[in-house]
Order: structure tokens, then sequence, then C-alpha cells
């Protein structure tokens, strides 16, 4: 069975690794790849970033590209698996792309930050860029850092700084559940760290693992939340490891809070629905509601431009920062040799959508930025995915408050 | 005590949406000796039309609706699919099944995209059915209760006080001998085969909106359901519905116990420290590893009882 099972893996993957190589480009363009899950369980989050990615494009096309040419995406499935990421990564090298981005998975995402540096040390002629979009444990700047990778968007302990700062001051007993997987165990580790820093009057009744996308049924876990008197569960949690979780407080009638990480990733409000009105919270890069609170009418026109064409939320802003970077390194560069465009972007400082400053960081290669704190609420100008309810900012850490002590120790090429 | 009493109620109502899928795929397994690899598909589309139909008649037409659909595309299957696979053996039929699953997937991502749907409990049950010892429970759940049981006892009438029940328990045991016997053996194969797939149906309608209705559900589904067919045994509803519900209460207990191996161990005055090889593997807690469990049932029951619980033919 497990033969009948491997050999259909195997047909479907070819036939899809073939199916998603791109058309030959009538004009000249720069490619980047792009390596995500098309297919599987999680092909909602690629699907929906390769539109994101479509839309920010014409942004950044329309200001001119690079080198006055145009930006081009080429997508390659990995199915969230690290194995097809590697195979993604070769055939990438092999059509002599200098650009790849990942943005789903930090078990992907490790495995490229090593594919990228072999692969680089073993052709210093043909060399290639990681640019990191969402692989977020702290780890792959930290003691897996590489020269090759940039991360361009907050890692696990940043974002668990903000988590932590913006925590109600009349929060004294938390749970902590999390997803038993990399990704969770470093929320779980993070988190830890920040209460203990920063608000030691917290009291920890719980700290849990759970198998990740494994549970069927949450009410004995609600039960448990319950009989330790938490006044809020923070969370790595997301997808369906989080709706059924919400889903399943509510039907119980449990009233606490749920501080996340992750539940404004796009499914996430549909899903909970009014089922989480002012009891979810979460850590965004950004939301439709920012540039009402800051005032900022370039940007709610950038945002406005996505909802007219689509049902979810426009949350983006580090991959519209992450291009503006780019064009601008390739500028600065003069060619999009990954070596020259490496060297231009360390230490480069930007502006982003919303007029904050952020920074990428030449010691470890990790961007700087502002995250917004935000609550699930009726009160707000757009509401998310057409729920009618949608994000209001409670608390902004600047990119200063989110520059953390680095432990890299990274290795630079001669050449 | 209250938290034993509350997890007893949700075991019960999540074995019973176990079992409303695994007896149809139970009544297919015996009857074809073919594992259907689509049924946990046939569950998500079960939710997946049960939203769409609910948009436009409200939630109890479509409880009715959505099932027959599903039956119906069952037997359009088996019709035109499975009984010209048949004729090539039990690999083919397998093979065939485990196309459908990317097949029904890709079709639902298309339709209706890749994104969860907003499909919720109706408000007509959308409250507290009673309050247990401070948590609530919630109407709808005591609604798949009702629906389980009500469907658990018309499949046992039909099966039990009927002609085509005859024929069809006969067919289970001694299908050889039915099909000697002069009875038209596609035909009882159409009909289980569409009345599982209606079956499924009705869970996914339940099941689709008690959970999350998105493409990645009969992926999660799929699985524990065939833990449960193989641990109940071929051929016997009966042993289907205790290992239904034996599976439901062990996920749901696995949870509230946080004790692990080593917490066993260290009365008998074997203490576990320190970083040796079996350090991870046995001071994990029960709650961390409880999704497992009912695979390391499944293997057990295999090594000793190959025919499952209450089977009535090897597996």
């Amino acid at each position: 069975m497990l033969l009948v099972r491997g050999l259909f893996a195997t047909v479907i993957a070819f036939s899809l690794g073939i199916a998603a190589r791109p058309a030959a480009a009538a004009e000249d363009t720069i490619k980047v790849a792009y390596i995500d899950p098309f297919s599987g369980p999680f092909a909602s989050g690629g699907d929906e970033f390769l539109k994101v990615f479509g839309y920010i494009l014409q942004k950044v096309n329309a200001d001119g590209g690079a080198l006055g040419k145009k930006f081009e995406v080429v997508p390659f499935d990995d199915k969230l698996q690290p194995a097809e990421a590697l195979i993604a990564l070769k055939n990438i090298t092999d059509q002599n792309i200098p650009f790849v981005m990942q943005c789903t998975g930090s078990n992907v995402g490790a495995a490229l930050v090593d594919g990228v540096s072999k692969h680089n040390a073993r052709n210093p002629d043909n060399r290639i860029l990681y640019l990191n979009c969402g692989a977020l444990a702290t780890e792959l700047t930290n003691e897996q850092c590489d020269f090759w990778q940039f991360r361009f968007t907050g890692n696990v302990e940043m974002r668990a700084a903000a988590r932590i700062k913006a925590l109600p001051a009349d929060i004294k007993k938390v749970y902590l559940l999390n997803q038993d997987y990399l990704f969770g165990q470093s929320v779980q580790h993070d988190t830890k760290k920040w209460l203990e820093k920063l608000r030691p009057d917290i009291q920890i009744v719980g700290d849990e693992l759970m198998p990740f996308g494994k549970v069927q049924d949450f009410s004995s876990y609600v039960a448990k939340i319950k009989a330790s008197g938490a006044q809020s569960v923070i969370t790595g949690n997301y997808n369906r490891d989080l709706n059924l979780l919400i889903k399943a407080a509510v039907d119980d009638g449990l009233n606490v809070r749920f501080d996340t990480y992750l539940a404004h990733l796009i499914g996430g409000p549909t899903a909970i629905g009014s089922a989480g009105e002012n009891r979810l919270s979460s850590v965004t890069e950004f939301h439709p509601n920012v540039p009402v609170e800051l005032n900022k009418p370039d940007a709610e026109a950038f945002d406005n431009g996505w909802r007219a064409n689509h049902d979810t939320d426009f949350s983006e802003v580090p991959f519209l920062t992450m291009f503006q970077m780019l064009a601008k390194a390739i500028d600065k560069a003069g060619s999009t040799d990954p070596m020259k465009v490496a060297l231009a972007l360390e230490d480069m400082k930007a502006t982003d959508m919303v007029g904050f400053p952020v920074q990428m960081r030449k010691e470890d290669h990790q961007i700087s930025m502002p995250y917004y704190a935000a609550h699930f609420t009726k009160d707000v100008k757009y509401d998310s995915e057409k729920t009618g309810l949608g994000w209001k900012t409670d608390f902004i850490a600047s990119s200063e408050d989110l520059t953390l002590p680095t432990t890299c120790k990274m290795k630079r090429p001669k050449s | 005590m209250e938290t034993l009493l509350i997890s007893v109620l949700n075991g019960l109502v999540y074995g019973m949406l176990l079992f409303m899928l695994a007896s149809g795929l139970t009544l297919i397994f015996s009857m074809m000796g073919v594992l259907n690899f689509a049924h946990a598909s046939i569950y998500m589309l079960g939710a997946y039309l049960a939203f769409t139909i609910s948009q436009f008649v409200g939630f109890f037409p479509a409880l009715i609706i959505a099932p027959i659909l599903c039956g119906l595309i069952g037997a359009a299957i088996e019709i035109w699919g499975l009984r010209r696979a048949h004729q090539n053996g039990h690999i083919a039929e397998l093979l065939f099944t485990f196309g459908l699953v990317f097949i029904i997937q890709r079709v639902v991502q298309m339709t209706w995209g890749m994104l969860p749907m907003p499909y919720r409990v109706p408000p007509s049950l959308d409250f507290p059915l009673f309050v247990l010892y401070g948590s609530n429970f919630p109407a709808y759940r005591g609604f798949m209760l009702l629906i389980s049981a009500a469907m658990l006892l018309s499949t046992w009438l039909l099966l039990k006080k009927t002609r085509v029940g005859l024929i069809i328990q006969a067919a289970l045991t001694h299908p050889h001998m039915v099909s000697a016997l002069g009875h038209n053996v596609p035909r009882v194969f159409t009909t289980v085969f569409a009345g599982g797939c209606l079956l499924a149906g009705l869970a996914g309608v339940i099941g689709g909106n008690y959970q999350t209705t998105e493409p990645g559900m009969a992926d999660s589904m799929g699985p524990i359901v065939f833990v449960v067919v193989v641990f109940g045994g071929l051929g016997s509803l009966a042993g289907c519905f205790v290992a239904s519900i034996v599976m439901g209460m062990i996920q749901t207990f696995a949870v509230v116990i946080d004790y692990s191996v080593a917490d066993v161990l260290r009365p008998l005055g074997l203490a576990i420290s320190g970083d040796t090889l079996l350090t991870e593997v046995l001071t994990v807690p029960v709650a961390r590893i409880g999704a497992l469990l009912p695979f390391v049932m499944m293997v057990t029951i295999l090594f000793f009882r190959p025919r499952g619980l209450m089977g009535t033919r090897d597996t």
C-alpha cells in the first residue's frame, strides 16, 4: 500500500512540476522564483500569496521595476515539503534564476538556507539569493544564519516581543497552547522568554504542545483551559488548529481572550467569524485599518485597490517592502548578480508603505520592521474578509522596539 | 469528576460523527473487499454541498438534499467507474478510488476555492442546551447525537428487518454464495456504495459546521476513519459502532491526561532523567501524542486479532 501511495505521489509531483514550469517570457524580465505550497492542505496560503505578488508587482513595475526591466514571479510548488523545495531549487538554478523567495514554513526555510548556501559554494558562477518572506523560526537568522539569506519579515522572537508588550495590564494568568513542530516550539520558547522579561507579574497556568493539524475535537482542551483559570490563551496556532479551538471555546461558553500570533492569516477571520469578537487579538504586519488610524490616504488607496477585486485582506506590506528594497539594491548594484545585490541590501534603509522606517541589518540579514497588535471588533472602517468584523490596532511596536540582539556568526564569501 | 463527565459527552459526539462516516465505509469495505479511499472526500463534498444549498433554502432542507446528492454521486461512481475497474481486480479498484481522492479535492478547490467556507450552525440550533458544571453543552451537539442515533436505528432496521437488508447481510459474509443464488449482485453493490456515500454526505452536512468546511477536511478525517473500520472489524456494524465510540473517547480523554510513561514508572523506583536515547519518548505527556493513540491501537489489534474487534472475516 505504501508503495502505491509513494508511486502516486511521485506521478502527481511530476505532473504538477511540469504544470508549474513557466512559459518563456516574451520580454526581458528580472525573474524571481517563488517556492510555496500550491497543492495539498496548505495550498490556500501559496495561492493567495501568488495573487498578492501579482498585485504588488503591478505597482513595483509601474514604478519602473529595476534597471528598466520588469519583475516576473515564477511559481514552484513545494507542498510544504523540504525535499520538494530542494528539487524546485535545483530546477530554479538550472534555469539561472538569480532570486528565490519562500513565504511558508520554517522547515522548508531551514532546508533552503542550507541548500542555497551549498549550491552557491559549489557553483560560484551560478549563485542564487534566498529572499525569506515567511519562514519565521528565530534560529534562521541566529544559529543558522547565512550570507545568502535575507529575511524580510519579523522572526518569532520579534513577534513574541510585540505580542507580550501588547497584552493588557489586567491579564495575570495565561495559558500557552502551541503546535508540536518547529514553529510552535519556537513560539512557546520565545513567548515564555518575553513573559519573564516584560511581564513577571503574569503567571503561566498552562503550557502545552498539541499535535499539529491532527486534533479533531478541541472541547477537552477547552475544559483544561477552563480548569486552569486562565484569562488569556496565548497561541501560535493557525488555520484549523486555531479555528476549531476558538469554536470549541465559544460553544462551551468559556470566556477568555485569545492572544494569537497568526489569527489574521488568510481564511482565519472567515472561519472564526463573530466567535472572535472582542476576544481575539493578533500580531499583524499590517491590516486594512492601519492607514485609517494613522491617516495615510496613499496606503489606504493601495489597500482599496486590492479590496475592489478580492474578498480577502491585503496585509502583506513586507512583501511590497521586499520588492522595493530588491529593486533599489539591483539598481545600486547595476546588475542582478546575487553577490552584488546581497552587498547592496546589507544595512539598506527604506520606508514602508505606511511611512515607517525599516532596515536590513548586516549582521544577520534580518529586517527590522514595525508590528501592529490588533483585536477583532465590529468598531472598524474596513472589515476582514466580508465578516463584518475587522482588526483595530491596540499597540504599535516600532522597528526600534523590535531590534533584538542576534547570535549570528555569519561566514561571508570572499568574492 | 466534572471534566470526566464533559469529556464523556464530547467523546460521544465525536464518536458518533466518526460512526456515521465509518459505517458506510465498513459496509463498502466488507462487501467489495476494497477500502474506498474517496470516502472522506465524499464527506467533504457533503459539507460543501450543504453549505451551498443552505444559502438558498436553509439548513434543514440541505440536511436532506445534500446527502441524497452525495448518494447519487456515489451511485454514478460505482456504475460508471468502479464496476469497470472491478473487472481488473482489487488493485485496480483501489487505485481508482485513490485517484478519485485527488480529483475530488481539486474539483472542490476549483469550485469553492481554497479558503474555509463560512458554514455556520443554524441560528435555531445555536444556543446552549444545558449547563453542566459551568460548561455549556451546545444544542447543536445534541442535534448531532440525535441525527446519528436516528441514522444508526434506521440502518439497523434496514439491514435486519427488510429483504434488501437480508441480501446485503448475506453478501457481507458470503458474497460468492449470494451471486451463485442468482441475486443481482452488481445492483446490491451500487445500492451499498450509494448508501455508504449518502451516510458520508450526511456526516459531512452535520460535521461541516461542527468543525470547519475547508479543502483539508478530507485529509484530516480520512486516516482516522480507516482506523475505525479496521479496528471494528470487517463486516460488523456493531464492531464499527464500538470502535467509533472508543476512538472518540480515546482522542477526547488523551488530551486530559498530562502523565507520561516516566510518571508511571517513578513510583516503581525507576527515575528517568538525563539525556538518554529514550528520555524524549518516555517523558512526553500522553496529551501531546493523543492523536497517535488510535493508530497504535490499530497496529496492536492487527497483531493480536487480525479480524478486528468483532469482525467475521480476516482483513
